[in-house]
């Protein structure tokens, strides 16, 4: 299992996702590594197809399918939860969701 | 570098997205202004957005007024656009102002550096609060109410117990 975690260091939302990522990855018992990789322009941000921070895929999927195809910047990315609100990270069982 | 506490309310005509030119002195009778450097595409304005509209309903009757302001630069964020923001205050139904700083001025001359980031001006529009709305997010976690408690100090000719807080947001995307 490969998983990537692409953050923009402007947006602060990327300490908070990393913590969740691997609160999830030891629940599950994972000895996984992820492959931490920080986004700094936006060349960069196209070449990745890097829709904002935190981006986080599993074998190459999006965490958050929905959301992976909004435009690559250098921007703090949005996740949309069921019941309607926005968050700056992805949730618990979108991350549990995408490990399974 | 943010301005300090006393400082005095930057001067400005920008266009709102109710298609008229606002100043400062728009708001002369107000009594106390609340500043929001703020925009459209970043998560943390859009989790505070509603309180924020929830706050400039609660308020207006006591003379305050809310003003979110973008300065964002359009031309690499094209969703922070004008028409952008238009579109986005008549579906989320502001009960705000929401003005374009193009220019990126207000924004320079408070040294906004996050969105959301309040500035709180007293009636003499001197800055008595600066930082965030409130301590969470997540709506469900507020245990703080900074920016109601600054203006029920200030509404009532009092200094703000807490002044200051760290703005938590997305940088300002300046040119």
């Amino acid at each position: 299992m490969k998983i990537e975690f692409l953050f923009w260091r402007e947006c602060p939302s990327h300490p908070e996702a990393r913590a969740l990522l691997d609160e999830v990855l030891a629940a599950r018992e994972l000895d996984v590594k992820v492959d931490e990789h920080e986004v700094t322009t936006n060349e960069e941000a196209q070449r990745l197809s890097f829709p904002g921070s935190p981006t986080i895929r599993v074998d190459g999927r999006d965490v958050d399918p929905a959301g992976a195809s909004a435009r690559p910047a250098l921007n703090c990315r949005i996740y949309h939860l069921p019941d309607g609100r926005v968050s700056p990270v992805p949730t618990r069982e979108q991350l549990e969701e995408a490990l399974r | 570098m943010t301005v300090g506490l006393g400082t005095e309310a930057p001067q400005f005509d920008l266009p709102g997205v109710d298609g008229q030119i606002h100043s400062l002195d728009s708001y002369g009778d107000a009594e106390a202004l609340v500043l929001v450097q703020s925009c459209n595409h970043c998560p943390y304005v859009q989790a505070w957005e509603g309180r924020l509209s929830e706050i400039a309903r609660d308020y207006a009757d006591r003379g305050v007024r809310v003003v979110a302001v973008n300065s964002n630069d359009v031309a690499n964020y094209p969703e922070d656009s004008f028409e952008e923001m238009q579109k986005r205050a008549s579906v989320q139904g502001f009960a705000f102002e929401y003005l374009f700083d193009e220019p990126q001025a207000v924004a320079r001359e408070l040294g906004a550096e996050r969105t959301p980031e309040v500035f709180l001006f007293d009636r003499d529009r001197k800055l008595v609060y600066h930082g965030a709305i409130d301590d969470s997010r997540d709506e469900d976690g507020v245990s703080q109410q900074y920016l109601r408690d600054a203006l029920d100090a200030v509404l009532s000719g009092e200094e703000p117990a807490v002044s200051e807080t760290p703005a938590v947001g997305c940088s300002v995307k300046y040119r």
